[in-house]
């Protein structure tokens, strides 16, 4: 995502989830956003089959 | 002889017991000590002089009236401040949930020590929900470090290293969502252990991510590490992530050496992106240990990544209702990071969770060739408190996400982890790990290491 999508995008999802971001936090949150899209693409990189289950309660 | 405030828990209990010094004259001590220490180390938040004498009390006069004493008789120890003790509100770091009532019971651990005749004497600075690996903290201030109090301690269970390396206590408590019990292991020199995912119960305890989250003991020797260990594992039914499993106790074969272990060093991701030290550190134990191979764990920084996901989602759901209704009394650094977790898309989330399985799968079948894998804690000696940002690979990059790279991948899929020191101008440290449930290997592991002076708690200078 570019800068302004980015804001665009905290901006929106602020809005759905009642959240207030004070202009002094923005800077903050938006480099958080940035860092986990980074994660994210590396996740989203990554092919799995259809047929792979997630572990959303790990059982070791 | 041993100072009696860097005295291994089992050197106290075996006085204790023996009757060489009292429960009580202990106690009096350590209290003494966290008076003379904690203004400068800051490691707890709170103490529980009263509570801890009626137990040193109670257990002289078992002793004086000829009953058995448990295998921790006397042993005083601390908690991170996000366990239940019954009496305080639970504040987990924060500000706001300091506002809750007092805990009307205390959390299963601690009762479980206790009941082994331990002595709780406090609860211990931690970084904010837990989400943090440096031991700062915006409302109680830092946890110093004992080796330099202008240096990190690590996080998040900061006051538990800082407790436990500065000679305040021999044992504390933690909680490891993503490394918070090994990274302050090796920033301050001293001996963690993250157990399997589900062996010990949360019961009782302020959550961070319910599928990430253990809780295990810092000490300054592998053995009291096994002692507490033992003490406290068995199912509960008040965590239902605990595994309904028979208690496995270590403590009897943590003597009985490495002969037959098939040992590997972690390779590719393990080996980028740490300093000279820290590389030093592994290089260390793997001559000692006779390693010859590398071992890659395949896709660890997608692994990373995918912790990194489900951590900030789910640590962000559990915060919504105050992210919404109070923000700005969080801490700044905590608060930023949850916003944006509050803001990942749930499928990001989802397919996290699938990688994580296949993940798991991937490394689980690596021990079918090895019994145990080491790596670094951290990448570095510890920081500077304030500093922001550092140079891996070089690369400049936060401090505060970063100090847990190579944690993250191991704790993912819940694998045992035994945190070695290597002593230093500042100490860095070593993760012995081991396959699901196979606690005793990892600890024999680190046991032998000790035994042999390879690794050892980090006396600081100054004490």
């Amino acid at each position: 995502m570019t800068d302004a999508e980015t804001d665009a995008f905290m901006d929106a999802s602020a809005a759905a989830l009642g959240l207030a971001i004070q202009p002094e936090w923005r800077e903050a949150v938006r480099t958080n956003l940035a860092v986990t899209f980074r994660m994210a693409a590396l996740v989203l990189d990554f092919e799995l089959p259809d047929e792979a289950e997630p572990a959303p309660v790990f059982t070791a | 002889m041993t100072q009696p405030h860097w005295q291994t828990a089992a050197e106290i209990t075996a006085a204790v017991t023996a009757g060489r010094t009292t429960a009580r004259a202990v106690t009096e001590a350590t209290l003494a000590r966290i008076a003379a220490r904690n203004p400068t180390l800051n490691a707890f938040t709170d103490t529980t002089a009263p509570r801890a004498l009626a137990q040193a009390d109670a257990i002289d006069a078992a002793r004086a009236a000829g009953q058995p004493l448990g295998p921790l008789a006397g042993v005083p120890f601390a908690v991170k401040n996000l366990f239940d003790v019954a009496g305080l509100p639970t504040r987990a770091g924060s500000a706001i949930n300091r506002e809750r009532p007092p805990a009307t019971a205390d959390a299963t651990l601690i009762a479980r020590l206790e009941a082994a005749g331990a002595i709780l004497v406090g609860a211990l600075n931690m970084g904010e929900y837990a989400y943090d690996f440096t031991g700062e903290n915006r409302h109680d201030g830092p946890s110093r470090n004992p080796h330099d109090p202008a240096r990190m301690t690590g996080g998040s269970s900061g006051g538990s290293g800082a407790a436990v390396a500065g000679g305040l206590v021999p044992l504390a408590l933690g909680s490891d969502t993503n490394g918070s019990i090994r990274v302050p292991s090796a920033l301050c020199g001293i001996f963690g252990l993250k157990p399997t995912f589900g062996r010990l119960p949360r019961t009782n305890s302020f959550p961070f991510v319910s599928s990430l989250d253990h809780l295990g003991p810092f000490a300054r020797s592998v053995t009291d590490l096994a002692l507490s260990y033992d003490a406290m594992q068995g199912t509960d039914a008040g965590d239902p992530g605990c595994a309904n499993r028979a208690p496995e106790p270590v403590s009897a074969t943590l003597a009985t050496g490495i002969a037959g272990l098939r040992i590997a060093r972690a390779g590719g991701y393990f080996r980028a992106n740490l300093t000279p030290e820290a590389d030093r550190a592994v290089s260390h134990v793997a001559t000692a240990l006779g390693i010859t191979t590398d071992i890659e764990l395949p896709e660890a920084a997608r692994a990373r990544a995918a912790a990194y996901l489900i951590t900030t989602a789910e640590g962000a759901a559990l915060h919504l209702a105050r992210l919404r209704t109070r923000p700005a009394d969080f801490d700044p650094d905590v608060r930023d990071r949850l916003i944006a977790g509050a803001m990942v898309p749930a499928t990001l989330v989802i397919q996290a969770q699938k990688f994580r399985r296949w993940y798991r799968d991937a490394v689980l079948r690596l021990f079918e060739h090895v019994d145990a894998i080491i790596a670094p804690s951290t990448p570095c000696a510890a920081p500077l408190l304030g500093q922001k940002t550092f140079t891996l690979g070089g690369t400049e990059l936060p401090v505060r996400p970063n100090l847990g790279i190579f944690t993250q991948p191991i704790s993912f899929i819940g694998l045992p982890v035994a945190a070695v020191p290597i002593a230093g101008t500042l100490p860095t440290g070593v993760q012995i790990i081991a396959a699901p449930w196979r606690e005793d290997i990892a600890l024999r592991i680190a046991h032998h290491l000790e035994t042999a002076g390879i690794v050892a708690a980090q006396r600081p200078q100054d004490t």
